[in-house]
């Protein structure tokens, strides 16, 4: 079939699919700029000092969101030890300790569907046991909790990639020199794959920072005057404030500014921890 | 003399006999330390399956199975309330339909661009910028949704609504487009050049190696892209809660408001059900449903692209 067609007919046709593939990848990278030239003008001229550091308000030009920057760095407080210290004792539990088998495979394939039950299942646990069963209603603890399970499986696989990666002779030559399993994990392995855990740590970390839906299901009010000083304390974050503030743009456009103006905090949160990540992988990765 | 001696030795060995056995101990207690924390991910399973399952059965205690799963109403709050998960379902479905309409044709083309043509330098910047897109929070993207996309579609169709079901299904699926572009990509990235280089040399273009070749070499990871694709739109939560509304219609009629499963959760513990009520346990219900559907699509994923990967 193809030879009955000519040969300047299936060029044209190769070069139009080119064309059309690239105008394709193109259109992604469009709406991203869309979207970001949308909330930098919408935003831009409500970003100053005093909606930094100012408390919420219903008056939109008092309306400032210290307590969701607060609530936001509480809550990183309780998500960054716990997935670090679960997760990468996880990653070491079944890259190191585990025998190859059914009870491995069992949770490892447990682990890769914990990573799609969407994060709004993962509020639901929370409000059931944090928040009702445990009786700790909608704190910094219990929001923190939750998401530190929402992000456990991003944590426990990165993790995992990164002891996996290293190269059996490092820790061969520890055995040689008498080290028992612990201490060469310890002082051999551990260090040759931290910027790597870190890497995957970051990435997890900014997936907490930007979910919405599990801290909606927790409860959390919309219009909380008082900042967060400790994880027992009630809290807000700014992806809740987006919330709030887009759904009630249809009652005063101007709160539609202040969602735009929150996400504009937001992004440059999330873009400074991605390029720490970026940093952090081409300064400190090993080679080998 | 002599004995002091004998007996510093013996301290000595005793000390080193002692951190001996303490090493031995800390070896031996460090892997039950650590499997007790990677019991912590069987917990999560089992938590979730049994809170969901045992508020579902009391749902169903109130609730009929068959009403919920054939009705076509859902008034939750009326007089005499109704508990048809049929909008809902209707909701979940065609957002995700507009959703794949969109990603997976783009998301494909995508892949084909960065895997096929691109050149090397080009790919390297392309590829992370796309990936940013996948960074982008949910919350982001409903706030799009809603303040941008709508008012922009509502130009061209009049009779849309400001709260619909077209506008986050479309923004949805630009979501979706990274990832359905990334894992296609490290599907075709995987077919080997041997298999392209044959037909090059019996005088293919590009796009035919790219139609006849890769693609059907690559299949069954496009497909478990797409499909984890689909799972993500189901579950996908924001988007739909900001620009879709809250009406619980049981219509095909995408330029109007409509819920989906998710969105439904957000308004019910939103709205601050107390403990006890049937809104409260029809809540875990839907849940139920959402975590069955995506729970059998991400195994569905991985089902296909292990049993159908060609190995070379």
């Amino acid at each position: 079939m193809v030879s009955m067609r000519s040969f300047r007919g299936r060029m044209i046709s190769n070069q139009l699919a080119k064309f059309v593939f690239l105008s394709a990848s193109l259109f992604g990278l469009l709406v991203l700029f869309v979207l970001l030239y949308r909330v930098i003008e919408q935003g831009i001229g409500w970003l100053n000092a005093d909606f930094l550091t100012g408390r919420l308000s219903t008056q939109p030009e008092k309306a400032g969101i210290k307590g969701a920057i607060l609530g936001t760095l509480w809550l990183m407080a309780v998500v960054i030890p716990i997935t670090t210290i679960v997760g990468v004792g996880t990653a070491i539990y079944l890259e190191m300790y585990a025998k190859k088998g059914k009870m491995r495979e069992l949770i490892q394939t447990n682990i890769a569907n914990l990573a799609g039950v969407p994060s709004i299942v993962y509020g639901i646990l929370g409000m059931t046991i944090f928040v009702r069963a445990l009786d700790f209603g909608n704190i910094v603890l219990a929001g923190g909790l939750t998401m530190s399970l929402l992000v456990l499986p991003i944590v426990i696989v990165s993790s995992q990639e990164a002891l996996r990666a290293i190269p059996a002779f490092l820790g061969e030559a520890s055995y040689g020199l008498g080290a028992t399993k612990w201490q060469t994990i310890r002082s051999v392995l551990l260090p040759v794959a931290l910027p790597s855990i870190l890497t995957g740590s970051i990435l997890a970390l900014s997936r907490a920072i930007g979910e919405t839906a599990p801290l909606v299901v927790i409860g959390i009010p919309a219009l909380l005057m008082p900042i967060p000083m400790s994880i027992f304390d009630k809290f807000t974050v700014l992806p809740m404030q987006i919330y709030y503030w887009t759904m009630d743009s249809s009652l005063l456009a101007e709160y539609a500014n202040l969602a735009a103006a929150t996400i504009l905090v937001l992004l440059t949160a999330l873009f400074l921890l991605n390029a720490s990540a970026i940093v952090i992988r081409n300064k400190f990765e090993q080679r080998f | 003399m002599l004995t002091r001696q004998e007996n510093s030795k013996d301290i000595h060995f005793r000390q080193i006999a002692e951190r001996h056995q303490r090493r031995k101990a800390r070896e031996r207690l460090i892997p039950i330390g650590l499997f007790l924390l990677t019991f912590l991910s069987i917990v999560t399973t089992i938590g979730i399956v049994i809170v969901l399952l045992s508020e579902t059965i009391s749902f169903f205690q109130r609730v009929s199975i068959l009403e919920f799963f054939t009705g076509t109403v859902l008034k939750p709050l009326s007089q005499t309330p109704q508990f048809g998960v049929l909008p809902l379902l209707t909701g979940t479905i065609l957002s995700t339909l507009i959703a794949m309409a969109v990603a997976i044709p783009f998301g494909l083309m995508t892949a084909i661009y960065l895997s096929e043509y691109a050149s090397a330098r080009w790919r390297k910047f392309l590829k992370p910028a796309l990936e940013l897109l996948a960074g982008i929070p949910t919350i982001v993207y409903g706030f799009f949704a809603f303040t941008f996309v709508t008012p922009i579609l509502r130009d061209w169709i009049p009779s849309l609504q400001a709260t619909n079901l077209l506008s986050p299904g479309i923004v949805m699926g630009i979501m979706i487009i990274p990832m359905v572009a990334s894992l296609s990509e490290d599907a075709m990235r995987s077919v080997p050049n041997s298999l392209r280089d044959g037909a090059f040399g019996l005088g293919a273009t590009k796009l035919e190696v790219t139609r006849k070749v890769v693609i059907p070499a690559a299949l069954s990871g496009i497909i478990a892209s797409i499909v984890l694709g689909i799972s993500r739109a189901i579950g996908e939560t924001m988007i739909v809660t900001i620009a879709s509304g809250s009406s619980k219609n049981f219509t095909l009629d995408v330029t109007e408001s409509m819920q989906t499963m998710t969105a439904y959760i957000v308004e019910v513990t939103g709205g601050d059900a107390s403990a006890g009520t049937t809104i409260y346990y029809s809540l875990y219900a839907v849940a139920m449903t959402l975590f069955v559907f995506t729970l059998v699509m991400n195994m569905l994923a991985r089902y296909i692209s292990k049993k159908f990967k060609e190995e070379y």
